[in-house]
């Protein structure tokens, strides 16, 4: 399963960083959707993968169970999933203005004027 | 008193959210963005005070035991730092309330700059490693919108790279922070400290460490990672730039230092060395790109970038005095920076240009408006007596006691070269006389003709003037107050005990 992922993984950055540098602004979030989610990956995966019980305490017996998964790199994940999700509604209302204002597609155009 | 290290966070944020409550009101919202930033201003000074007299301070939230939960601590380093967020964040909200645009302003101008001071602040204060990344997004985020407010061609294409360079630098971060928590188990940073201690895998904690210094380099703006920083800072205005130029970068440079002096000492011979390097180019790259420019703000920026070089060097070096020279020239920039692009803002007022060719004779016009120039430009360049002198001499001073000729050398010959660049501002925009007719850029705006009219936008130059002199005066209790804060970052075991003094 590690192994599954970590190919997975190597595939959403490879991915991503090839159609950031196709120079083409949708292409490039794209490219910045598919980081944020194989980075996302990554956390879970390297945090560790159990096959193991949910990390819930029993009223009777105050303590979580023997072998819990740990609840924490989900928790980080979520919130990196919230930040990334608001952070790319940005960039995409970015590049539609752009597109607005200085029609612009291809990023090889994007050179401020001297 | 340990609520002071929740304040300066919690200012900034409730002025933002009772701002844009006021959101159909833009001179409620100009109030509270002055109160909330003087407010920010007192709480930081104060904190810096209670943390110089006691001791490194830390809270827990919400009451979880330290490892847990999120720890906000403060030692000298931090509250310096936050303290000089108070003061920038302070004067750019005076600045903007003469010198922004109405309709800019009622798109929520002030409510943004207090949710990037949020930003900042939490980055300084925040004790566990994935909160500094929280706080970063705050910040980012922030400034993504300040930076494309008002919709301009050329600020479209800076907000577009500096938005693309940064997401990516934040998904290296966030990557790195996934390996980091599978190798220790724990994000709070004293004891991820405890912890790598004890560690021994040193190929992925170095790749980890390595992964942090290129996701905080670009957004220190270091050697090979600072091209969006010229492109995208001369594109907002000038109250903008001011606010990224002083606070921006040095988040990025708090947070290597911090991390460089908490977490990954395993090898220091071959990490810091890296980082003395990339400080030579740094400071090399920066100085020679500003030389060709004619701008006055894309000037001043590529000099931001130079300067960051002059801050890690310390860190490179890894030595009391290194680290105590850092700590003292990211004060002294702080304040210089900002004030500089203050002062650009000024002249664009003036004369309705930022390009060097157009300006001129402001020197024979306006005499106080130069001296304002010129008392942060040659401290910028390192003239005795100002601050940037002695910023630059304990650089110099702590290089020279370990030995390493070649960056002493860059140091001081691009010290000389700042002072050119600064010459050029000086003879093209204030000595040489004004340009017989003014182009077509300059005659739409209506000039106000004294300086009088600006009482709002000269007052805080002034004022950040004063402060540069003040350094440079009081430069003795001010670099005990760096060593200090040096001292602090050396001495890891006094920020671990603080943190975890709970935990038995």
């Amino acid at each position: 399963m590690n192994l599954l992922l970590a190919i997975v993984i190597g595939g959403l950055y490879a991915s991503a960083l090839y159609l950031m540098m196709r120079r083409n602004t949708v292409k490039l979030i794209i490219g910045l959707a598919l980081l944020g989610q194989g980075t996302n990956l990554l956390i879970f995966t390297a945090a560790g993968l159990t096959r193991a019980e949910p990390p819930l305490i029993d009223l009777e017996t105050q303590q979580p169970m023997e072998n819990f998964a740990d609840p924490l790199p989900q928790a980080l994940i979520l919130t990196a999933i919230v930040i990334g999700f608001a952070v790319l509604a940005f960039a995409l209302v970015l590049i539609h203005r752009t597109h607005q204002v200085i029609g612009l597609e291809d990023l090889d155009d994007v050179k401020v004027r001297e | 008193m340990k609520v002071l290290l929740v304040l300066p966070v919690l200012i900034p944020l409730m002025t933002a959210g009772v701002s844009l409550l006021a959101f159909r009101s833009r001179r409620t919202q100009r109030w509270l963005g002055l109160a909330g930033t003087s407010g920010l201003l007192a709480a930081s000074v104060l904190l810096l005070f209670w943390v110089w007299r006691d001791g490194i301070q830390a809270i827990q939230m919400g009451n979880w035991v330290a490892p847990f939960g999120i720890t906000l601590v403060a030692d000298l380093f931090s509250a310096i730092m936050v303290a000089l967020a108070g003061i920038i964040g302070f004067a750019v909200a005076v600045y903007s309330l003469t010198s922004l645009r109405e309709a800019r302003e009622s798109f929520h101008y002030y409510p943004l700059v207090n949710i990037l001071l949020t930003g900042v602040c939490g980055a300084f204060l925040t004790g566990d490693i994935f909160n500094l990344y929280v706080w970063f997004e705050v910040m980012l985020i922030a400034s993504f919108v300040l930076l494309a407010l008002g919709g301009e061609r050329d600020q479209m294409r800076g907000a577009l790279k500096y938005v693309a360079i940064n997401l990516i630098s934040s998904a290296l971060f966030l990557s790195a922070l996934g390996i980091l928590y599978g190798l220790t188990g724990t994000l709070n940073m004293a004891d991820l400290a405890l912890r790598l201690e004890r560690k021994e895998a040193p190929g992925l904690l170095l790749a980890v460490s390595m992964l942090l210094l290129v996701a905080f380099g670009v957004k220190a703006a270091i050697f090979p990672l600072f091209f969006w920083l010229p492109a995208s800072y001369h594109t907002p205005p000038v109250a903008v730039s001011a606010l990224f130029a002083g606070l921006l970068t040095k988040v990025g440079v708090y947070a290597l230092i911090r991390v460089f002096t908490l977490l990954f000492l395993q090898d220091t011979g071959y990490t810091h060395r890296i980082i003395l390097v990339l400080a030579g180019f740094t400071m090399l790259t920066g100085v020679m790109g500003a030389m060709v420019q004619n701008e006055f703000r894309r000037i001043l920026s590529f000099h931001i970038i130079s300067q960051i070089g002059y801050m890690i060097l310390g860190l490179g070096l890894f030595t009391l005095g290194g680290l105590a020279g850092s700590i003292f020239y990211i004060v002294h920039h702080i304040i210089v920076k900002t004030n500089l692009f203050l002062v650009s803002g000024v002249a664009h007022r003036l004369q309705g240009s930022f390009k060097l060719e157009h300006l001129g004779g402001l020197y024979l016009n306006y005499p106080a408006l130069a001296i304002l120039f010129l008392i942060p430009a040659l401290s910028l360049a390192g003239v005795p007596p100002l601050s940037g002198f002695f910023a630059k001499l304990s650089l110099v001073e702590a290089g020279l006691a370990e030995d390493h000729f070649v960056i002493v050398t860059i140091a001081l010959v691009v010290g000389l070269m700042t002072l050119y660049s600064m010459t050029k501002i000086w003879t093209e925009a204030f000595w040489k006389p004004a340009p017989a007719s003014t182009s077509s850029g300059a005659m739409r705006h209506r000039h106000p003709t004294s300086l009088g009219y600006l009482g709002g936008e000269v007052a805080p130059i002034a004022g950040l003037a004063a402060l540069t002199i003040l350094i440079g005066l009081g430069v003795g209790p001010l670099m005990t107050l760096s060593t200090q804060a040096a001292g602090q970052l050396l001495n890891r075991s006094a920020y671990i005990h603080a943190v975890l003094e709970n935990r038995k």
